[in-house]
């Protein structure tokens, strides 16, 4: 997958992250901004669902605040930030200037991934076109899983690895917003919060954008309008190449959904959350028949154990235990692991994994039992869920 | 409302020393890779002197007591 | 000071040595005990440490027994300076320096420990790995200084001390072949 190849553009004369700007951004009073945000019911588009009102006004009450944007986008299966960034990088960059003057920061950072080069090729040709009165940052990342969470980003800008840290940066000041975010920022200050929630639903209002990979015609990343049903996000994308087995629905982080439930989910965490599931990042990968659920789910478990950060005990070791559980099948180990490992870490990575693997147990059941008996549905050549590869922290 | 204590652990910090569950084991157990696993329940009365001195002896300094609305 | 020409300081200014060099030895033991997470149902792990912070302090009052003993001698003739301080001298060449260095680093450790609390775990870890420079330099003054070097017993206690320090270490280096590098035999 390259970010072209992600960015192919869908026919949606509607599109509004990835559309080109046609205005300059007005200049408006802080108080005005917050309150059209808040009006909004923006939340945060990295994975977390934060209401952006909320995390900005508090950012707000401290001095010598910042902004960061964060761009790195460490899931393997998703390429929206990417995308956005490569294809609408003032958009995101005018958010970060909405953001900066909530909260009273004169200091932007921008940080993205190490190796995707037309990404940061992209971005400071678009920073270095503007001079809006900030100070300018432009940082890479290793390109690790837990990277791009918060604190970890904050440790690497900061000097040092790319893992969390017990402190939270909004406790200092520092705001980290996701790029798509603050790209919604940046439309927000223009049209306003009404034009806003004219599209999504009225508890998830907006559009988002979406990475689908696996049985479809055309992966890569468009824009939908957040309760969507999943059979039209999935025509956006030239329809399914095969027939579905089960989807992933949120990435790494997320849960397997069976191919039939599927296909007729509003893409909103209201439809999801009754089965387990929620967005994330919003990250699907549609699993084809002619694969092994249970095969592509031990790889990515046993990834997510490696991209462990190894400061935290049940997190280093549970994760590691748990791929090594799914890999010989010892689904009742799983089940008493569970407990030691989620929740148990400084960070969200042990709850995801351990969320993850609880639902691949769960969706297939069917092929353990397969697996068990000396066969498996899995004929596909290619693998359909891809890995990082990075192995630095610094 | 009473103000009631819970014991906490910084899990970076934790080296699994495993000195908390022998001062505090009606609190603390160990899970299978030596690393304490946090009361649910705070710590009553009668336990907190014992919960503040195992906080003071952690080798890495890693449990701390705060304060819970309960 | 007043120089004292006492025997009896002379004797206890070497006695109190002795003892100060077997109780670090002792410390540093239990030191490396207590990394190895050393504990059995008897001997629960946080007396490994209890015993290792109480031995350390016991071991400073010798210790300030023979820095107090050897200053009152006027045999020995050492003076304050060369006592606190990496001095060479006529007398004892580079000896009594490497006992005075070896007190420099031994009060950073034990001061940083009385005061772990304040400071980040990696300043107070960073010091405390000066107990590893510490302990070599007081077996080099001890053996080196002359005042016991024709007494066999001496020197068998100094190698005793060194043998069972490498076996402690021998035997801590052991857990660094576990792949987990947190993992130090933790669980039983």
């Amino acid at each position: 997958m390259s970010v072209a190849v992600a960015a192919e553009r869908r026919a949606d004369a509607s599109a509004r992250l990835l559309a080109p700007i046609d205005t300059p951004l007005p200049r408006r009073r802080r108080a005005d901004l917050l309150a059209e945000i808040e009006a909004s019911g923006l939340t945060g588009r990295g994975g977390a669902a934060f209401p952006t009102s909320v995390k900005l006004a508090a950012a707000a009450r401290t001095r010598n605040a910042v902004v960061v944007a964060n761009g790195t986008e460490g899931e393997p299966a998703s390429w929206k930030d990417k995308v956005l960034l490569a294809e609408n990088p003032h958009l995101v960059v005018d958010g970060a200037m909405v953001a900066a003057r909530i909260v009273g920061a004169r200091r932007l950072l921008f940080a993205v991934g190490r190796e995707n080069r037309t990404v940061r090729k992209r971005l400071e040709r678009a920073l270095a076109q503007r001079s809006d009165g900030f100070e300018w940052f432009l940082e890479t990342v290793p390109d690790r899983f837990v990277a791009g969470e918060e604190s970890a980003l904050v440790n690497h800008l900061n000097g040092g690895p790319a893992k969390p840290t017990m402190q939270k940066p909004y406790q200092r000041g520092v705001l980290v917003q996701n790029v798509e975010t603050l790209a919604n920022l940046g439309l927000i200050a223009r049209y306003g919060a009404d034009w806003f929630r004219e599209r999504g639903t009225a508890d998830e209002p907006g559009t988002v954008l979406v990475t689908v990979l696996g049985a479809v015609r055309s992966p890569g990343v468009a824009e939908v309008e957040l309760g969507t049903p999943m059979r039209d996000v999935l025509q956006r994308f030239g329809g399914l190449s095969a027939l579905p087995q089960a989807v992933l629905v949120g990435g790494y982080f997320g849960t397997w959904v069976r191919g039939h439930d599927a296909l007729e989910l509003p893409l909103a965490d209201a439809a999801l959350k009754p089965l387990g599931a929620a967005l994330g990042a919003r990250s699907i990968v549609v699993l084809p028949q002619d694969a092994c659920g249970l095969a592509e789910s031990a790889r990515v478990a046993r990834y997510l154990a490696e991209e462990s950060a190894g400061q935290c005990g049940p997190c280093l070791f549970g994760l590691a235990a748990m791929a090594d559980a799914l890999e010989t099948l010892d689904v009742d180990r799983l089940r008493r692991l569970a407990p030691q490992v989620s929740g148990r870490g400084a960070c969200a990575h042990p709850n995801g994994a351990t969320r993850f693997v609880a639902s691949a147990v769960d969706v297939f059941a069917d092929e353990i039992a397969r697996h068990r008996a000396g066969r498996c549905t899995g004929s596909a050549r290619s693998q359909v869920l891809p890995l990082g590869a990075s192995r630095e922290w610094r | 409302m009473e103000m009631r204590m819970k014991l906490r652990v910084n899990p970076i910090l934790c080296d699994g020393y495993g000195h908390c569950a022998e001062l505090l084991p009606e609190l603390v157990e160990l899970d299978e890779w030596g690393y304490p696993i946090m009361p649910r329940e705070p710590v009553r009365r009668s336990l907190a002197p014992a919960a503040r001195h195992a906080v003071k002896m952690c080798p890495r300094l890693a449990l701390s007591l705060e304060k819970s609305e309960r | 000071m007043r120089s004292l020409n006492n025997p009896i300081i002379w004797y206890l200014m070497r006695g109190s040595g002795v003892v100060t060099l077997i109780l670090f030895t002792i410390v540093v033991v239990l030191g490396i005990a207590t990394t190895r997470r050393f504990g059995t149902a008897r001997l629960p792990r946080f007396v490994t440490l209890g015993v290792h912070r109480s031995v350390s302090l016991l071991a400073v009052v010798f210790l300030g027994i023979h820095i107090a003993t050897a200053l009152a001698d006027s045999y020995a003739k050492v003076s304050l300076a060369q006592a606190l301080l990496p001095l060479p001298s006529a007398k004892y060449g580079l000896w009594l320096g490497m006992g005075a260095l070896s007190f420099d680093l031994l009060a950073a450790v034990i001061v940083t420990s009385l005061l772990r609390h304040r400071m980040s775990q990696r300043v107070w870890k960073g010091v405390h790995w000066l107990a590893y420079a510490s302990w070599p330099l007081a077996l080099a003054h001890s053996v080196g200084i002359g005042t016991d070097k024709a007494a066999g017993w001496f020197l068998d206690t100094g190698v005793a001390c060194a043998g069972l320090i490498a076996a402690t270490l021998a035997w801590r280096l052991l857990a660094l072949r576990n792949p987990y590098p947190k993992y130090l035999g933790a669980a039983s």
